[in-house]
C-alpha cells in the first residue's frame, strides 16, 4: 500500500496541473498582502469606520500578521474546493481518459487497494496545499506585519482574541480546514469513480458544493429546516468556530476558550461521517466497474 | 502439455449486447495463439475478461491451473499485456513510464533491468524522452517493454499492431516468435488479420459476434488440402441434426444458418452419397472454400459496408 501511495503521489506532484493550486494561492495570498501593506488602514477604516464615533480603534495594530491570515482564511478556504476537485476529480478519470486505467487495474493490485492509494494521494495533496497556504497566509504575514491581537466580527459583535491566545487557533483552523478539504476529496473521488472523462467530476464538485452552499446560506426556513442540517456544506466553515472566543459575566473574553464547542466537534463528525461514505461508496463503484476506457 | 489459459462457457452482456457468448477455449504452454476476428467479434471483451477489467456475466476463467478471480493477484503477477493503444502517461519519461509499471507489477526494478528492457524494444536512446514526444510505433514499443519488464510467463497482446508501418510491423512479428522461441513465453495475440496471425501463431481461434467459429492447429487449418465445404439443403437445421449423429460430426463448422465442413476435397463424393442415404435435400455442395475465405464470408454478413470491401 505504501509503494502504492507512492507512485501516486508521484504521479501527482510529476504533473504539471498540481502546480495550478500552489501558484493560485500564492499570487492570491500576495496580492492580498501588497495591498494591506499599501492600503491597509485605509481597508479596515472602509469596515469598521461606522464604529469611530463610539471608539478608538487602532488601526495600525489590528492590520498585524494574524489578522491578515484570518481574512485570507475568510477570503480563499470557500475557493480552495475548486482548486481540491482539480487533482482528485481527475484522479480517476483521468487515468481511464488517458487510457491507462486499463493498464493500472490488469497490474496485480486489488481494486480496493488502488482507490485508497487514489484517497490519500489526495488526502496528501490536500495538506500539502493548506501546509503552502499557511506558509504564505500566516508565516509570510507575520514576517511582513508582525503579530497582534485578533479583532473578530461575529453577528453585532466584535470579539478580541489576545496575541498569546491566537497561533494555536491557527494549527486548530487549519487541521479542520484540512477535514473539510479531504471530504471534498472523498466527493470528487466518487464522481472520478464514476466517470471516464476528467471535466465531468471537477465540475461536478464544484457544481455540487456551490449549490449546496447556497442552500447552506440563504437562511430559507423551509431549507434551514429540512435541507440545511443534511448537507455537508452547512459545516465546513466550522473552523470559524476557533475564533469565537467565549466571555464571562463581565463580557470579558476567557483566554483559551471556545465559545462554541460541541458546535465545532458536530461538525467534525459530520465530515468524516461524509468522508467515510463517499469513500467506501468509491471503492465499492470501483470494485464492481468494468474497465471499458 | 498444460493448459495456461482455460476458459469454459465464458459469456459477457452489456445489457442488450451479447458480446461474448459461450466461449470456450484452451491456451496450451508455449502456444503461440492467434486470437482472430473482425473488429467488434468479441476479442477485446474476452481479452478485457482474462485481464480481469471486465467481469463476466457468465462462464469460469482459469490461469496457470487457479480461478483467475479467486487468485486474481497471484495469477497477474506473471501475466503482461498491451491492451488495445499503448496508453501510458505523457508527461513522463520512458524510463519513468517503465519503472512505475514495474513497481506496480510487484518487482522493484534496478536502473540496469529497465535499461536493458529499453533496449530490447530499441528505446534506449530515448529513454529520457517524455512519452507524449513518440510515434506510435515508439509508444507501441514502450507497451511492450512495460508488458515485458516483470518477466511474465504468460503474455497478452491485444491488436499489436494497429497503427504501425510496415517496418513496425514486421518488427513486431519478431519480436512476438523471439519470445516464444527463444524465452518460452506463451502468447496470446489477437488480430482482426488472418494473413498475420498465420504467420505468428501455432494455434488460432475464430470468434464471430461473440461466439466461436473454428479453433486448432494453424497448420492445420490452413493445410491446402483441406476444404470448406459449404451445403444447401431445402432444411438445413434438420439436415445438421442428421449430420451430427453420422461420422461427420467431428467435421462439421459450428454455425446456425449455413452447414460448413472442414475435410478432404476427395472426400466429398461420400458425403454426397451419404447425404442422400440420409434422405437430406440436397440444393448444392460447394467444395471451393479455403479458410481464409470462410473467414472473409464472416466479415461481409449483412451489416458489413459495401463500400469498403475489395
Amino acid at each position: 500500500m505504501w509503494k502504492l501511495l507512492q507512485i501516486e503521489l508521484y504521479k501527482i506532484f510529476r504533473k504539471p496541473r498540481t502546480y495550478i493550486a500552489f501558484g493560485a494561492i500564492a499570487a492570491f495570498i500576495l496580492l492580498i498582502q501588497l495591498a494591506l501593506l499599501a492600503n491597509g488602514k485605509d481597508y479596515l477604516q472602509f469596515g469598521l469606520g461606522f464604529l469611530d464615533d463610539s471608539f478608538e480603534i487602532p488601526y495600525d495594530k489590528i492590520n498585524n500578521g494574524y489578522w491578515i491570515c484570518f481574512l485570507v482564511l475568510n477570503l480563499l478556504l470557500i475557493h480552495v474546493p475548486i482548486l481540491v476537485a482539480l487533482v482528485a476529480g481527475d484522479i480517476v478519470s483521468g487515468e481511464a481518459n488517458m487510457g491507462t486505467l486499463r493498464l493500472l487495474v490488469s497490474k496485480p493490485i486489488s481494486r480496493t487497494q488502488l482507490v485508497l492509494a487514489k484517497f490519500f494521494a489526495a488526502v496528501t495533496y490536500v495538506i500539502a496545499l493548506l501546509a503552502w497556504m499557511a506558509l504564505f497566509a500566516l508565516v509570510l504575514s507575520i514576517v511582513l506585519f508582525g503579530t497582534g491581537d485578533v479583532v473578530v466580527a461575529k453577528s453585532m459583535e466584535m470579539h478580541q482574541i489576545e496575541k498569546v491566545d491566537v497561533l494555536w487557533r491557527y494549527f486548530a483552523a487549519f487541521g479542520f480546514a484540512a477535514l473539510a478539504l479531504i471530504l471534498v476529496a472523498s466527493l470528487s473521488l466518487l464522481l472520478s469513480v464514476l466517470s471516464d472523462n476528467s471535466i465531468g467530476p471537477i465540475v461536478g464538485t464544484v457544481c455540487i458544493i456551490i449549490v449546496c452552499t447556497l442552500i447552506s446560506e440563504m437562511q430559507i426556513p423551509l431549507y434551514d429546516k429540512y435541507l440545511r442540517p443534511y448537507l455537508f456544506t452547512t459545516y465546513m466553515l466550522g473552523w470559524k468556530g476557533f475564533f469565537y472566543i467565549a466571555v464571562d459575566g463581565d463580557g470579558q473574553t476567557i483566554r483559551g476558550s471556545v465559545e462554541n464547542m460541541p458546535a465545532i466537534l458536530k461538525s467534525i463528525g459530520v465530515i468524516v461521517t461524509y468522508t467515510l461514505v463517499f469513500v467506501t461508496a468509491s471503492v465499492m463503484v470501483f470494485r464492481k466497474k468494468d474497465i471499458l476506457s | 502439455m498444460s493448459a495456461i489459459i482455460d476458459v469454459h462457457h465464458l459469456s459477457k452482456q452489456f445489457k442488450e449486447i451479447n458480446a461474448v457468448n459461450d466461449l470456450s477455449f484452451t491456451v496450451n504452454e508455449g502456444d503461440v495463439y492467434g486470437f482472430l476476428g473482425q473488429n467488434g467479434a468479441g476479442k477485446s471483451t474476452t481479452i478485457r475478461m482474462l485481464l480481469t477489467l471486465v467481469k463476466p456475466t457468465r462462464g469460469s476463467i482459469r490461469i496457470f491451473g487457479k480461478d483467475l478471480f479467486t487468485h486474481r493477484t497471484q495469477i497477474l503477477r506473471q501475466v503482461g499485456a498491451v491492451i488495445e493503444k499503448p496508453d501510458l502517461y505523457k508527461y513522463l519519461s520512458a524510463y519513468d513510464n517503465l519503472a512505475l509499471f514495474a513497481k506496480m507489477s510487484g518487482i522493484d526494478p534496478t536502473r540496469s533491468l529497465l535499461l536493458n528492457q529499453l533496449k530490447v524494444v530499441g528505446l534506449e536512446d530515448r529513454a529520457y524522452s517524455k512519452v507524449k514526444t513518440f510515434s506510435q510505433g515508439m509508444k507501441q514499443r514502450l507497451g511492450i517493454a512495460v508488458a515485458l519488464v516483470h518477466d511474465p510467463k504468460l503474455i497478452i497482446l491485444d491488436e499489436p499492431t494497429n497503427g504501425l508501418d510496415p517496418q513496425g510491423i514486421a518488427d513486431m512479428r519478431n519480436l512476438i516468435l523471439k519470445l516464444s522461441r527463444e524465452m518460452g513465453k506463451t502468447i496470446l495475440v489477437s488480430s482482426h488479420l488472418l494473413s498475420e496471425v498465420e504467420l505468428i501463431a501455432s494455434r488460432m481461434l475464430i470468434i464471430h459476434k461473440g461466439k466461436k467459429m473454428v479453433e486448432g492447429n494453424v497448420a492445420e487449418l490452413l493445410d491446402p488440402s483441406k476444404s470448406l465445404v459449404q451445403i444447401e439443403t431445402a432444411h438445413n437445421a434438420d439436415a445438421r441434426k442428421k449430420l451430427e449423429h453420422s461420422k461427420w460430426n467431428g467435421l462439421l463448422l459450428p454455425g446456425t444458418k449455413n452447414i460448413q465442413l472442414k475435410m478432404n476435397k476427395e472426400d466429398v463424393p461420400d458425403l454426397i452419397a451419404d447425404l442422400v442415404g440420409m434422405e437430406i435435400k440436397l440444393l448444392s455442395v460447394n467444395p471451393t472454400h479455403s479458410l481464409e475465405d470462410y473467414f472473409l464470408s464472416l466479415t461481409t454478413q449483412p451489416g458489413h459496408v459495401e463500400a469498403f470491401a475489395d
